[in-house]
């Protein structure tokens, strides 16, 4: 076991896990969201060429992701850190 | 120089930069024919990922489908790309810890079971199959349009090339060729969509052209799109016809199906740490970004320029003489049919009776430079990216069949004790064997490809995806559960499939909204499958034995990075 206890273990589950729901809710409110159940609501809106819900759908939602796995990425590094659980 | 001399020297040339990567990188042990020695760089990685995942179907097809069906299209760009997001939080970091060679590795030990390996091998063969057939197709179409040699020589030039490379290099090999493959494929990707942005809108970033005006006019493209598609008894570019909920559906099993696809979890394992394995997700992300938000601009320009040159300025149609080229090159193949219905020897194209225009979706990436009018060199350079992107996709493919069966199915199953160097001879065997089996696949292409692509993502979501989730998230999952969700998600899924699309056997239910279950179509229908095989999981493990406290453990320790050594077979 690399944790000094298995509190440790089950806290940095717990932070790992809250992270990744915290994007997920992310993803899924670009993409599911934005994109396809409140498409016809933002559509309404401009966004210089155009329609704001089709945006999504087609260019936003993308960059969206990509965003994403950056920020796990880093937060996740830092996470490894704090608990010592990180390779060397 | 003309187009066909031309496109000779530029695939020529990338085919002679493969094979001597692949001479580069020969493997020496099964570590490096499997995961290529576990020791790429997540940058080359991610390109390499990238270029195995955007195969002959989102390089040639998914521009054209999206120019064809406007919002609707946006299934495969949101659905071919969340799956990413979905890869990187949830499954590769835990994967690459584990530290296994493939998914059916992970089954049969994280369900301590036989049984488990032998399901999940067969799936990801049959998946694997399904996908390689169209990519030889692909790289025939392109041969037999360009380069004016039939489809069947196309396909065994395509044949030799990957044969030469994946059973040489096997891993290792791929993955170079593939960071090869992917430059040369964004590049003849970018190359002509810019031009057309900048001929269209006077923007060069396609991504901004796309939401300009139309150069010399205030209109926005999309707008003008709207119009004239409303004018021509199509439905509106940026509504669609698809329910929500069928959008819904489509969009998430292509997503989750992606997460659950072998040939792209394989790539997590050939990164040397946990920390790579996460960051080359998004390395892959943001190569594949580049093509799909690139591809949805060229859907919506392609549109504009083919109405317009079709029904002429003046929209009352153009005359049969003076067709365009492209027009009289691709009638040729077949892909473009006119048929005067009026008499007035014109052509037209609209969505309603006056319509007397079939055109191919599968043609407007290749199209394009000619709609466009662009040099030679530009049509050239489609050309071997269009080779380039089937070919990659073709060997990662290849690599899970051939690892499937002398890993998964010999040394784990039928003949532990054989040794390293009979391992890999066995793993070159079968990459050969599966070579043919896709040539003549894609030769003599079973009546039903397009169909089963839609069977390989909802298979991959219905089975893989669930029970690896529950298998880093859920301790308390047991064999029985496991096993009996993924033959749930995977009977119902197929059978949704079979009843509509008849593969095999005639259809027993006409392929119409009104007969679908929830108004879902086969294509997202993964969807319901994943949650079949999620609710009869959790209520088998329920009422069946505990997971072992040892599996319990292994559990425990791929929740963290610390450890990670290299993928090994024990």
């Amino acid at each position: 076991m690399a944790f000094q206890s298995s509190e440790q273990a089950s806290a940095y589950w717990r932070e790992n896990v809250s992270l990744m729901l915290k994007l997920l809710a992310i993803w899924f409110a670009v993409s599911f969201g934005a994109g396809i159940l409140f498409v016809d609501v933002l559509n309404a809106v401009q966004f210089f060429g155009f329609k704001l819900g089709f945006w999504f759908a087609q260019q936003g939602s993308i960059y969206v992701f990509v965003l994403l796995i950056f920020v796990y990425v880093v937060k996740m590094n830092q996470l490894d850190q704090k608990y010592n659980v990180h390779e060397e | 120089m003309d187009l066909q001399t031309l496109t000779y020297i530029i695939v020529g040339a990338t085919f002679l930069l493969y094979i001597g990567i692949a001479v580069w990188a020969r493997a020496g042990s099964t570590h490096e024919f499997y995961v290529a020695g576990g020791g790429v760089s997540p940058l080359a990685n991610g390109m390499a990922t990238a270029a195995d995942w955007m195969s002959a179907a989102s390089f040639i097809s998914m521009a054209g489908l999206i120019s064809f069906m406007g919002y609707d299209g946006s299934v495969y760009l949101m659905g071919w790309t969340g799956g990413y997001v979905l890869l990187a939080l949830c499954l590769a970091p835990y994967l690459r810890k584990f530290g296994k060679f493939t998914v059916p590795d992970f089954i049969g030990d994280r369900y301590y079971s036989q049984t488990a390996r032998t399901v999940a091998v067969v799936c990801a063969i049959l998946v694997s199959f399904v996908y390689v057939a169209g990519q030889m197709r692909g790289v025939g179409v392109v041969f037999s349009r360009f380069l004016e040699v039939d489809i069947e020589t196309g396909v065994v030039v395509g044949m030799a090339v990957v044969f030469f490379y994946a059973v040489l290099g096997g891993m290792k090999g791929i993955t170079y060729t593939q960071v090869a493959q992917y430059c040369v494929l964004i590049f003849a990707y970018l190359v002509p969509a810019i031009f057309i942005s900048l001929m269209i809108t006077g923007n060069p970033i396609p991504q901004f052209g796309f939401g300009s005006t139309i150069e010399g006019t205030d209109t926005y493209l999309l707008d003008k799109l709207d119009g004239l598609s409303t004018e021509l008894g199509f439905a509106l570019y940026t509504d669609g016809t698809k329910s929500m909920m069928d959008v819904f559906a489509i969009t998430a099993a292509l997503m989750v199906g992606t997460a659950g696809l072998p040939h792209v979890i394989v790539r997590f394992f050939t990164v040397p740490r946990v920390k790579d394995a996460r960051i080359s997700a998004g390395w892959a992300l943001i190569f594949i970004m580049i093509l799909y938000t690139t591809a949805p601009s060229i859907g919506a320009f392609a549109r504009y320029n083919m109405i317009n040159t079709l029904n002429g300025p003046d929209h009352q149609g153009t005359l049969v003489s003076e067709a365009p080229q492209w027009v009289k090159n691709w009638e040729k193949t077949g892909l473009i049919k006119h048929e005067d219905k009026n008499g007035d020897g014109r052509m037209f194209y609209s969505g309603d009776a006056r319509n007397e225009m079939t055109i191919d979706r599968d043609i407007m990436v290749l199209a394009n430079p000619e709609i466009a009018q662009l040099p030679n060199w530009v049509i050239a350079l489609v050309a071997a990216g269009a080779i380039a992107a089937a070919l990659s996709t073709a060997a990662g493919l290849l690599l899970v069949i051939s690892t499937s069966i002398s890993h998964d199915l010999l040394k784990r199953n039928l003949m532990p004790n054989i040794s390293d160097k009979m391992e890999l001879r066995y793993a070159r065997g079968a990459a050969a064997v599966a070579i043919m089996v896709a040539g003549y696949l894609g030769i003599n292409p079973p009546g039903f490809v397009a169909e089963v692509v839609a069977f390989a993502f909802g298979l991959a979501a219905a089975s893989f995806f669930p029970a690896i989730i529950l298998g880093i998230f859920y301790k308390k999952m047991n064999k029985e559960g496991a096993v009996a969700g993924m033959l749930a998600g995977m009977v119902f899924t197929i059978g949704y499939i079979v009843y509509f699309k008849g593969i095999f056997i005639t259809p027993m239910a006409a392929n119409v909204p009104a007969n679908w279950f929830l108004g879902i179509s086969p294509e997202g229908i993964g969807t319901v499958g994943m949650l079949v095989n999620f609710i009869v999981a959790f209520a088998v493990s329920k009422v069946t034995k505990e997971v072992p406290a040892e599996v319990q453990d292994i559990v425990e320790s791929i929740r963290f990075p610390k450890g990670a050594g290299a993928a090994s077979t024990h």
